[in-house]
């Protein structure tokens, strides 16, 4: 199966504490289930044999029967510690989570939409704050703090590899703290249900060396590339004169939308329609005329170009890396 | 009609003759308004158990459709449209429709029996509520099937499933659905209650009543605790898609998760009340078939008390990835945790019963035995759950979806079908195909697990629930395929058990009163009961009245003395069950089913408008009034038997 | 007629509704094969208007037409409504900078033609003009959903109450106004 979508893989302290703890739990409950169900079959295994006209054995109901008494609270004192020791496991691993070390964090505000997720790179300097959509990138080793939001109905932020989930509710604001240690793509997508399109409310965290993630970071604050050949220049006009600058931005041009994701570096993007399908020029082409047949149910409207047309625009779009 | 009941305990068995004349006062009328005026507690009985299997089947297609549907990835077999309705259908349908009201009728059929009674205490109320309950469910599936199904999954969250985002009616109709089995619940809980508090057999003292009766009486209450939270959150629900009140709309004051506080302060007692009852089933067949009392008998009661109350504090387990303070998680864990000791308890002294027992291997216990295995997991991975760390990974993936299913379907749907094998015999007088019994349930043991079991590994592997469909490279497939292999074994079982039920009604062995053997008041009836029950109501005078001599040496075995030509019965004291007065039940009624079918209309009609309330209101009434006006006849009959000593 | 006679005839009619299927309820989620036919509209811009109409968008016959009683479509109208910023000029429907939607009276008209016809080509004072800027489907949404701002659309399937600040009455609440078409202003003379 997978592993970039795996709570049993983890790449950073969080996800690794919950593993730690799951592998703790599974070996109590097996200790558990193993004799229980092994009494049951030996019991079953050894009982006489009766049918319906078998007399019933009612002489042990007025004597206590003193050695059954004693097996069974034995085993319910048994579990009792069990419990008590998974309780005390839980409780440690819980405060444990909340207890990351956030010094040098970095701050993400995630707002969930349907079916996509915005994301915003905040910064105490605000030439530095930027979105993006889908995709959050972040540096390995350091402490990043998830401020999260939603602008329509529940969502649930789960990256299994890094960390368990967290609700978006509208109305409240919520924070989840990861790191990861290990660099690399991992995937994740809305855990609560949240219409039509739940299935396909995905997104990536792609953890980079420092040193990448810097020069990331300085791209994406870069506005979009100037386009250069005719073709994109139509393109351009296309995006910003019709119909896609009614909902998306992309800076450095009129669009400044914030209905539907910020397209300022979609080709840097690995997917489209939030983890729907591989960002390639055909799949763009295809999302643009219907995006109904790609994922049903998407606020995204069909736009029907004339050929040459489509083909400028995707170009276009093709140039925003 | 209370009057001190003078020496109505007597022990000679009544004159023979008797039993005509009791039938004739305690049968249904003939016809088809007699049919819809039916009130005796096992005609109700046999329609809540039918109906509620009919939801149960229906409910398994729309699973079926799904797991055909996740078969493999990226499948276009459903939209996701249609898919939302499916599974929020199925969840409603399994959880309101079937596992509620299932044990609820089978209650309204057994406990009488089992407790030495004639009646449910109010007959006409348990009709009213039957058929409260199956025009609700008729209400949600014609919703469906005229495509307006709700599709905010089971548990209705806003504001996903409020006005601005769930357009049209789909969701009022789910709104209105939980008050039609509210109501229905309800009533259902007060007779339960009322019938075990005040109708037991003379001499069945609280340390006396069988356990399954506990278990319904518990039951009973729970429900009376936990459903107004439920009818509170989705009156607001309506109200807020209706009326445009501001219940769940933060922006004016209200809140979106108070709607999950008041869901699951009824939903996760409401896991409990499926459970119990099936507790109740457990300890009814394993002492019959062990051949023996099950042993630890107050350890047993306390700990259903103890599940009962404990099953109240750990709602807030369901929303451990809201904003939970640490100190509020801890809590709900520890009390998640401790709530697995009573079980444990019960289970333990199940196995010290067979252990100390002799086994008859009956289809009933095979359904039992399994049960051991399938919950016990599904108790072990609720541990899991009741872990925040663990549960902040797991929560809405697979892997609870597999967890509520062998907590549901293990300790519930197992002991049900064992307790129809078990109880076949005294409703319908024939026995149940032993051969095509035991393959239903090698069947739907080893599907089950197949369907269910991968889940598990679904869920850690990222699959989270209520997704249509998936892409192709998350590598869910195979598991997925495996589990959908898993749900056509278990239709496959159903379906023998459809076969094995409607081939043993009519050409089944017949059964005597007590062809297991058993130990509990129902056997000493006949198979099937007579209108009355019981030629002379019992008198008990120990736990287990047909397996040992009575312990209260001289006291009589017959209640006698009671009149036969009207419906009259023995009322005891709630403790001790002693004789405290008699009491005379009600006459058949079309009242009821009337009255019904006046609330349906104004229930319906309040989805499209508030003002249905106001002239729904006084439709109710009109059959309402009927229903208790009181009849010259029956009142000097009453009179009559007044001035008897 | 037996009670087993009687469990017959309430299945038997339960399968019955399912040819029945509630239009209003329906999401028609992607576009049908074969539309309606466009209705034929003054393609071009009317007067002068402060936004320029958007090059390029085609419009079809194989789009969606207007559905003014379905309840998902009148729902996207008023998200598309929040989302294009009508409110900006219209408020919620009480009016500012433009006129009120949610009363009986109509300048260019209620019937959902002239609404299509205002929000694509504009109108003179004010009302930008949004072809080529909004696609025709959502324009239709759009016109089912301002019919129900005054109450044209069935309480059953217009929109309840928006999860937010309210203004005004949800759409689904709203008494059903008589539409009268007024005409424009007449332009105010200079001495």
């Amino acid at each position: 199966m997978n592993a970039i979508q795996n709570a049993l893989q983890s790449a950073g302290p969080q996800a690794a504490q919950i593993e730690q703890l799951w592998w703790l739990t599974l070996a109590v409950c097996a200790i558990a289930f193993v004799p229980t169900l092994g009494a049951l079959l030996w019991s079953l295994w050894r009982a006489p044999r009766a049918t319906e006209a078998t007399p019933a054995d009612t002489a042990i109901v007025s004597q206590p029967e003193r050695r059954t008494r004693s097996v069974v609270v034995s085993a319910v004192v048994i579990s009792g510690i069990g419990l008590a020791f998974l309780l005390l496991a839980s409780v440690r691993t819980d405060h444990a989570l909340a207890q990351l070390p956030l010094e040098d964090a970095l701050n993400i505000q995630v707002t969930g939409h349907q079916w996509w997720w915005d994301i915003r790179y905040d910064d105490p300097d605000p030439s530095k704050i930027f979105s993006t959509a889908n995709e959050i990138y972040i540096p390995v080793g350091r402490p990043v703090v998830i401020t999260l939001l939603s602008d329509d109905v529940i969502h649930s932020l789960w990256v299994p590899n890094l960390h368990g989930k967290k609700d978006l509710i509208p109305g409240q604001t919520a924070t989840m703290q990861i790191r990861a240690d290990k660099a690399g793509t991992y995937r994740g997508q809305c855990a609560e249900f949240c219409g039509l399109q739940h299935a396909f409310m995905a997104f990536t965290v792609t953890a980079l060396p420092a040193a990448d993630f810097d020069a990331w970071r300085a791209a994406q604050l870069e506005p979009a590339a100037q386009p250069t050949d005719e073709k994109a220049k139509r393109g351009e006009q296309l995006f910003t004169s019709g119909s896609c600058m009614m909902c998306h931005a992309i800076q450095g041009t009129t669009a400044n939308a914030r209905m539907a994701p910020n397209l300022t570096h979609v080709a840097s993007r690995r997917t489209l329609a939030a983890g729907t399908v591989a960002n390639t020029p055909q799949n763009l082409a295809a999302w643009i005329t219907d995006p109904q047949k790609i994922k049903p149910g998407v606020n995204m409207p069909a736009h029907h170009l004339p050929g040459g047309d489509l083909d400028a625009l995707v170009t276009y779009l093709g140039t925003l890396k | 009609m209370t009057r001190r009941s003078q020496a109505s305990v007597k022990r000679t068995a009544p004159a023979a003759g008797a039993a005509a004349l009791l039938e004739q006062t305690w049968r249904d009328p003939p016809g088809l308004v007699g049919w819809l005026s039916a009130i005796n507690h096992k005609s109700i009985g046999r329609r809540f158990i039918v109906s509620a299997f009919g939801f149960f089947v229906a409910g398994g297609l729309l699973a079926a459709t799904m797991r055909l549907q996740l078969a493999r990835p990226d499948n276009h077999l459903v939209g996701p449209d249609l898919y939302n309705q499916i599974f929020t259908l199925h969840g409603t349908t399994m959880m309101f429709l079937f596992a509620v009201p299932v044990m609820q009728a089978m209650a309204v059929y057994l406990v009488p029996l089992m407790i030495g009674a004639r009646s449910t205490a109010f007959p006409r109320m348990t009709a009213y509520a039957f058929w409260m309950y199956l025009f609700g469910g008729l209400m949600i599936f014609a919703a469906f099937l005229l495509g307006m199904g709700p599709d905010a999954g089971w548990f209705s969250y806003v504001p996903l499933a409020g006005p601005d985002y769930g357009p049209g009616k789909r969701n009022d109709f789910w709104a209105q659905l939980i008050t039609f089995t509210e109501v229905s619940g309800l009533l259902i809980s007060i007779d339960i209650i009322t019938t075990v508090l005040r109708l037991r057999a003379p001499g069945m003292t609280f340390a006396r009543i069988p356990l399954f009766v506990w278990a319904m009486l518990v039951t009973a209450f729970m429900i009376i605790f936990a459903m107004p939270a439920v009818m509170l959150g989705s009156t607001m629900l309506i109200m807020d898609r209706l009326v445009s009140t501001h219940f769940f709309n933060y922006a004016e004051g209200g809140d979106v998760l108070l709607w999950q506080h008041l869901f699951w302060f009824f939903g996760h007692p409401e896991v409990y009340f499926i459970f119990i009852p099936g507790l109740g089933f457990m300890s009814a067949i394993i002492a019959t078939f062990a051949r023996r009392p099950v042993f630890g008998y107050p350890a047993m009661v306390m700990s259903i008390m103890a599940t009962s109350f404990l099953a109240f504090g750990l709602w807030v387990h369901h929303m451990f990835a809201t904003n939970v303070p640490e100190l509020g998680k801890a809590f709900f864990t520890a009390m998640s945790m401790m709530i697995a000791v009573p079980t444990a308890t019960q289970i333990f002294c199940w196995i010290a019963t067979l252990a100390t027992g002799r086994v008859n291997f009956r289809t009933p216990l095979l359904f039992v035995l399994g049960f051991f295995f399938i919950l016990v997991i599904g108790g072990l991975t609720g541990l899991m759950l009741g872990s925040v760390p663990i549960d902040l990974q797991v929560h809405d993936t697979y892997f609870v979806v597999a967890h509520l299913h062998y907590v549901l379907i293990g300790g519930a749907v197992f002991p049900l079908f064992g307790a129809w094998y078990y109880w076949f015999p005294k409703i319908t007088g024939r026995m149940m195909d032993e051969r095509l019994g035991k393959w239903n349930f090698w069947l739907f043991f080893a599907g089950f697990n197949v369907a269910f079991y991968p889940m598990h590994h679904l869920g850690l592997a990222g699959m989270p629930r209520r997704v249509y469909t998936y892409p192709a490279d998350m590598g869910w497939g195979p598991l997925n395929l495996l589990s959908t292999v898993g749900a056509v074994t278990i239709a496959v079982s159903v379906l023998l058990f459809i076969v094995n039920a409607v081939r043993s009604r009519r050409h089944g062995a017949i059964a005597t009163d007590n062809p297991w053997g058993a130990s509990s008041l129902e056997w000493a009836a006949a198979s099937p009961p007579a209108a009355y029950n019981f030629l002379a109501p019992p008198v008990v005078g120990g736990r287990e009245p047909l397996w040992e001599a009575s312990k209260d040496v001289g006291a009589p075995t017959y209640v006698t003395g009671l009149a036969l030509d009207v419906r009259e019965a023995l009322a005891t004291t709630p403790l001790d069950a002693r004789p405290d007065h008699r009491y005379i039940f009600p006459q058949p009624s079309i009242w009821p089913f009337v009255s019904a079918v006046a609330t349906t209309i104004m229930f319906i009609a309040s989805i499209f408008s508030p003002w249905a309330i106001v002239w729904g209101s006084l439709l109710v009434a009109v059959p309402v009034t009927a229903w208790f006006w009181p009849k010259r006849a029956e009142t000097e009959k009453h009179l009559a038997l007044e001035k008897r000593p | 007629m037996s009670a087993r006679g009687l469990t017959c005839i309430v299945a038997a009619s339960m399968l019955a509704l399912l040819p029945a299927a509630c239009d209003r309820e329906l999401r028609k989620l992607s576009k049908p094969q074969s539309g309606g036919p466009v209705p034929a509209i003054g393609d071009k811009p009317v007067g002068m208007q402060p936004g320029q109409p958007g090059p390029g968008l085609q419009e079809t016959s194989s789009a969606r037409t207007y559905d003014g009683q379905n309840a998902y479509e009148l729902n996207q109208g008023k998200r598309l409504f929040r989302w294009y910023n009508c409110g900006g000029c219209h408020a919620q429907g009480g009016g500012g900078m433009g006129p009120p939607l949610m009363d009986d009276k109509w300048i260019y008209g209620h019937e959902p033609d002239q609404i299509y016809d205002t929000i694509m080509n504009g109108r003179p004072n004010g009302m930008p003009a949004f072809r080529g800027r909004i696609p025709q489907e959502e324009v239709w949404q759009l016109v089912g959903y301002v019919r129900s701002m005054s109450g044209q659309a069935s309480p059953a399937a217009a929109p309840g109450r928006s999860d937010g600040i309210s203004a005004s009455p949800a759409e689904a609440r709203r008494t059903r106004e008589n539409p009268r078409t007024t005409g424009p202003e007449p332009p105010v003379k200079t001495p």
